[in-house]
This record gives structure tokens, sequence and C-alpha cells, in this order.
């Protein structure tokens, strides 16, 4: 009998094990997010030591590594009673460690966080701080117009964007011009040139759909260009209906891409890199990602130079009758600063945040190959002409829509990137694409 | 010493390190895990209690029954694959030459972590360049298989470097236990005039039927909570087809931002796992153990 129950408890660990992962420590006083007013002004001469964590270790994102360094040393010199401590980490830790650190209400003074539907909860438990003081103290015409908006809840501004991509079509020259093609114009064209290379053998797009948000691109774009810039963002804003004749026409476009065979094989199981590498070995002939790639197709001396001169860019083409720009973007700003609610260092923190955006964008482009979301002036840059030519492209960019993803609260988000890849599998019908997109928002608006 | 061992606060002082351990790292989570599961919570805010709301929701809820079935077909196929590692054991414990080695071979995937043998079978099942896809050219088929992209073929293409990742596990617990079986008894039925079938069905196997049971709960309450392996080659798709109860648990907690929910699928797997040991128990007691000697 006692071998028995002990080879339950044995059973009880062992399955036990998993709900471990789940656990979070206890929340913690929320209420108390005030701050001593007397105290955060800090005089000159008063030491204060700002806590800054970021996501980029020497090791994986050296250049960037290197410009923070740079930029508080500057600061440090000229503020000498500062002293700021980094705590870097990794990415995926770099998010766990903050939804741990939020829980005990014991955030840094200055962190890094995303837009929209990852700074939510943040901004609702009330601990970031608004920036718009910052932000209209002669900032807000350094950013590239409408980039803060993706950090801004209820008409506030909580984080301050480091980076803006958009994504392109980059394709092959060398696959393009041995079958005659020119860079498609038109939609009609575009699939002209699928077929073609279809026909000849070569995998026209190259994709990994395993990460999802790969393909939902390709879905954003024909719903750009179809529907115009607005009826997306007002499905998902609940202004308007995920049933709309366009966003349901523009699941079928993607359907008949895939029925075309566009995307390389097997592509709903292939991870983004897997399906990356399709293009860097010459297999496929374009591929759509933002332009946090660009290094790989400019600078990067371990990508063949042979390789790196075939690589163009085109912009998504437009569809006869449909409503949307051929300026019109799908990208978005990518990490940004925020500030403490609580932080007991917050005037001298903001002071920092500023210092820190408006030094970034002056180097992050150069130094790092980073675009940053504050405006760059092309004439006074030394760059590979593929990145000034992203970043004309930028200045003249009609509208910016931000990832679907990224828009979308993370619960829906979650139906959206399911129902791509059900999509691209051919497991759903447009009308059902629409459908189901349109329940997960209303449940969400109903909450 | 056997003073020390029957005085009772001896014994707590000595059982107190590891209890602490345990009671800190896994029953306080259990209960903080169902604490949880009745909460609206989104891991960062507040937390709203609603009850029993999670698990209605839970019960009515199409995807998380879907990544239920596939646990249950994963824990079948382990079940079952069980009899071939007790025929392998039975085999390498007989006078084979090469035993040791094989054993060693079969031991190895052991010894890989789940991340390593995830990229290696990713590998194999690449669609354009993958080992298996270029086997199956060679002799002769169209070699386009889409392995981990093929809703309906996904999820057997999953569960097979599953169960050839425990493959040396169990192997290795049978081999022991069939090793521990005292060769006189062999020999006396070898006397009596047993063939080999009758040694290993009358003889040896009735003798590791305790460790058998064993492994008929590892493998099952093991495949209920498997994780690695999905997570890292499918992510559990494509759109949920190679869900199973922990991933979606895990999806449901850090990609959808609701961990109230997702503790509360850990809880309800919690129970799911101790009802099927409980059971697996009751169905396989036969009373006192054999025992020959």
């Amino acid at each position: 009998m006692v071998k028995k129950s002990l080879s339950i408890v044995m059973t009880v660990a062992m399955a036990s094990a998993l709900t471990l992962a789940g656990c979070g420590s206890e929340s913690g006083s929320k209420s108390d997010t005030g701050t001593k007013d007397g105290s955060a002004s800090s005089s000159s001469s008063e030491k204060v030591t700002i806590k800054m964590m970021h996501l980029w270790p020497s090791g994986s994102s050296k250049q960037q590594n290197m410009i923070v360094n740079d930029i508080i040393n500057e600061y440090q010199t000229a503020n000498p009673n500062v002293t700021i401590k980094q705590e870097i980490l990794e990415n995926e830790q770099y998010k766990n460690k903050l939804k741990v650190l939020s829980a005990s209400n014991d955030l840094p003074d200055v962190g890094m966080t995303w837009a929209a539907g990852f700074l939510e909860p943040y901004v609702k438990g009330q601990l970031f701080a608004p920036l718009d003081d910052t932000l209209n103290d002669g900032l807000k015409d350094s950013f590239v117009s409408g980039t803060t908006d993706a950090y801004a809840i209820d008409g506030k501004t909580y984080a301050l964007p480091l980076e803006l991509n958009i994504t392109p079509i980059y394709y092959n020259k060398a696959i393009f011009s041995k079958y005659n093609l020119e860079v498609p114009q038109t939609y009609e064209q575009f699939k002209q040139v699928v077929s073609t290379l279809e026909s000849n053998g070569v995998a026209p797009i190259a994709l990994g759909n395993k990460d999802r948000w790969t393909g939902s691109l390709w879905y954003m774009y024909l719903a750009d260009r179809l529907g115009g810039q607005d009826t997306l963002r007002n499905a998902v804003a609940r202004t308007g209906s995920f049933e709309d004749a366009s966003l349901v026409q523009a699941a079928q476009e993607v359907q008949d891409l895939v029925k075309a065979n566009a995307f390389n094989k097997g592509f709903n199981g292939l991870s983004n890199d897997e399906g990356k590498s399709e293009f860097m070995n010459g297999k496929a002939a374009m591929y759509m990602m933002g332009t946090w790639e660009l290094p790989n197709f400019t600078t990067n001396e371990t990508v063949p130079q042979a390789f790196r001169d075939n690589v163009g860019f085109f912009k998504f083409p437009t569809i006869d009758g449909g409503k949307g720009n051929i300026d019109s973007w799908v990208g978005g700003p990518g990490v940004g600063l925020f500030v403490a609610e609580n932080s007991k260092v917050k005037d001298e923190a903001k002071k920092f945040v500023k210092f820190f955006v408006q030094k970034w964008g002056e180097q992050s482009v150069t130094k790092a190959g980073v675009i940053p979301a504050t405006k760059v002036d092309t004439s006074k840059v030394n760059l590979p002409q593929m990145y000034i030519d992203i970043l004309n492209e930028l200045g003249k960019a009609s509208n910016i829509t931000l990832f679907a993803d990224v828009q979308m609260s993370p619960s829906v988000a979650q139906v959206h990137l399911n129902m791509i890849q059900a999509l691209f599998g051919n497991e759903v019908s447009p009308a059902d694409f629409a459908k189901n997109h349109e329940k997960a928002l209303a449940e969400q608006a109903g909450k | 010493m056997d003073r020390v061992m029957s005085n009772k606060k001896m014994i707590a002082l000595y059982v107190l390190p590891a209890f602490m351990l345990i009671l800190a790292l896994i029953y306080i989570p259990i209960v903080l895990t169902g604490y949880y599961g009745l909460m609206r919570w989104d891991g960062i805010g507040a937390m709203a209690f609603i009850g029993l709301d999670n698990y209605s929701r839970l019960v009515q809820d199409a995807d998380f029954w879907q990544s239920a079935y596939h646990s249950f077909l994963l824990a079948l196929f382990s079940a079952a694959s069980l009899i071939g590692y007790l025929a392998i054991a039975l085999v390498l414990s007989g006078d084979v030459k090469g035993a040791n080695l094989l054993r060693k071979i079969y031991l190895v995937p052991m010894l890989l972590s789940s991340v390593a043998i995830a990229q290696l079978w990713l590998k194999i099942y690449h669609p354009t360049s993958g080992v298996l896809n270029s086997f199956l050219t060679s002799i002769g088929g169209s070699g386009s298989v889409e392995w981990l992209s093929n809703t309906k073929i996904v999820l057997l293409a999953i569960f097979i470097p599953i169960i050839w990742q425990y493959a040396g596990f169990y192997i290795l617990i049978y081999y022991a236990a069939l090793k521990n079986i005292p060769s006189s008894l062999i020999e006396a039925a070898r006397i009596d005039g047993a063939n080999p079938w009758q040694i290993a069905f009358r003889v040896k196997i009735p003798l590791i039927a305790n460790v058998a049971k064993v492994t008929v709960v590892l493998a099952i309450v093991g495949s209920l909570k498997y994780f690695d392996l999905i997570y890292v080659m499918t992510d559990g798709g494509p759109n949920g087809a190679s869900e199973v109860m922990a991933s979606y648990m895990y999806h449901q907690a850090f990609r959808s931002f609701d961990f109230g929910y997702g503790s509360a699928i850990g809880f309800f797997l919690l129970l799911i796992c101790l009802v099927i040991t409980w059971l697996i128990r009751k169905l396989t007691a036969s009373g006192d153990d054999i025992q020959y000697s």
C-alpha cells in the first residue's frame, strides 16, 4: 500500500512539473503607483541612478549594444550626477522578465516595449508613464509622422519608438533577367511573373508560414490594395466589419496564389528562417519581409557578394479596381522606450529617454543598419544605395499600416494568425476566414 | 544508527529539506495554479474572481478537445510502442552477439536534448531538401510529401520522433529488469523443456510485470503532458493540427495572455493525469506480485 501511494505521489509530481511554468509571483499592491513629487525632481547636484533594461546583448546585437553604450557614456559625461545601470537580456527572456517585474511592481526606470497589443496590458495596469510632455517638448517633429501613434492608448503616448520597418518585396535580379521578367507594376503583371517562374520550375515566392505572421503580411497587402488603407484598420478598431467584401476578396486572392503554386513547397511547415533560406540560396525569386533584413542584402559580409548585388526590392503592386495606393506600406515601429510610472527618478528618466531617442536617430542606421523611427536626412549620410532608396520611400509613404497581429489584442491576434495558416493551407473558405475574424473581434469588444 | 532512525524527530529532520523543496516547487505551484484558474487574469494587471467560468469555457472549447484528442492519440501510440520496446529488450537480454553495442545505439536519442532532436527531424522532414523526401524520390516516389504542413499527416509525422526519442529509455528499463531475473529460474525452465517463447511469456514477462505497469503509467502520463518537440517543430500548427493539451495551455497563457484560462487548462490536465493514473493502476491490479524464488 505504501508503495502504491508512493507511486501515485510520484506521478502527481511528474504531471505537475509542467504547471510550474504558469505561475508567476503574487501581484503586489497595484494601486500604489503614486510618485513622491518632492523627491522625484532631482537637483543637478544630487546623485541619480537610472536603471535601464534592454534586449541588445553584445553577442547577438553587437552594433546596437555599442550605440547604447556610446549614448549612455555621452549622457553620463554631460550629466555627471547621473549613473545609468544597464540590464541586458535576450529577446524572449526580456519579455518574460518584464512580465515578472511588472507583477511585483518593480520595473526598471527605463525599458523597452513593443507597440499596441503588447503595450496595452501594461498601460491598463498603470505601469508605464505617459510621455506626451516629453514628446511635445520639441521631439514630435523629428519622428516620421504617425509612428508614435502605435504607442498611444486613449490619446496618450506611452513609449517612444526607436525602430521603424516597412515590408517591401525583395527579388533576385539574376532570376528575373534569366526569364526576361520586369518588376511588376500591377497585380496582373505580378501574377504573370509568378506563373512564368512557376512554369520554369523556380519557386516564385519564399515563405515560411509556420511563424504565421509571415503569411499575414501577404494578406495585409492584398487587403490594403483592394480595400484601401482604412478597411482592415476599421475592422480591427470595430468601426467596420471584417466581412467587408474587399477583405473577403483579399482572402480569395491569397488562395488563388496558393493554387498557382506561388509559394515554395511545404511553406506552412517551415519557419521564417527556413523560408528565407530558399530566397538566400537562390531557389526562390521573391521574398517579402521587413526592412530589418536589409543588412543581409547590403552590408552583411557572411552573405556572398554576388548574391547581395543581385537583390532589389519593389513595392506591392496595385490591383485594378482596388482602392489601395502603391505608396501605402505594411510595417510598423519595433521596440520603443518606456518610463516606469512608479520610477523614483521619473523626470530624469524622461530626460534620458529624449536624449537617447535623438542620439539613436543620428547613429542607428549608419552604425547598425537599423532604420530609426526619427527622420533621417539621406543627403548627409553615407549608406548603401538600397538603404537610401528605402529611406526615400519612407519619406513619401502615404500610409503605414501596423502589422495585423500587433494591431489586434493578443487573443484576437492568435485567431488571426491561426486563420492565416488555415487560409494558406486551403482549410478554410474566404467567407469563413472573415467570419471567424469578425466573431473573435466582436467577442473581444464585448469583454 | 537504528536508534537514530527510530527517533521521530530525526526522521523529520532528514526528510525536511527534500520535503520543503518539493513543497515549494511542486505542491504550492499546483495550489496556486488551481487558484489562478478561478481568475480572469492577463498575467500583468489585476485579477478578477470569476468562479468556475474558465472551466465551463474549457468544457465547451472545441479547440481544447481537439488538442486533448491528439494527446490521447499520442498516449495510445506511446503505450503501443512499449510492446516493441519489450520485444527488443527481450532479444537484447538474451545472448545476442553485439547486444552491448545495440543497447548503446538505442540509448543515443535519450542523450540528445529535445531541441536537438527537433532540429534533426526538421531537416529530415524538410519538403525540398529533406533526407526523407530525397530518399522517397530515389526509390521512385514523387518525393514531394509536405510532412509538417499537411494537416492530415503532421500528427503522425511528429509522433515518430517523439516515440523514437524515448525508445532508449524504456528499452533500458526493461533490459535492467530482465537482467535482474535470476538465471537459475530460466535454467530451471529450460531443464523443464520450455522453449524460448515459453520462457519469455511464462517466466520473464510475468516477473517484470511490475516494471511494465510503471512504464505504462510513465508512457501515458508523459504523453498527456508532452510539449517540447511539438513546440519546436510545428508550434501546434498548421492551424492547430498538431496541438496537444500542454501546447494549447502554453498558447493560451503566453500567447493570448490569458493566464487565468491557461491555469485552468493546466489544472484540468493535472486532474486528467491523476484520473488516468488511478485508472491504469485499478485495471492492472492483479493481487500479489508474482514471486518465483
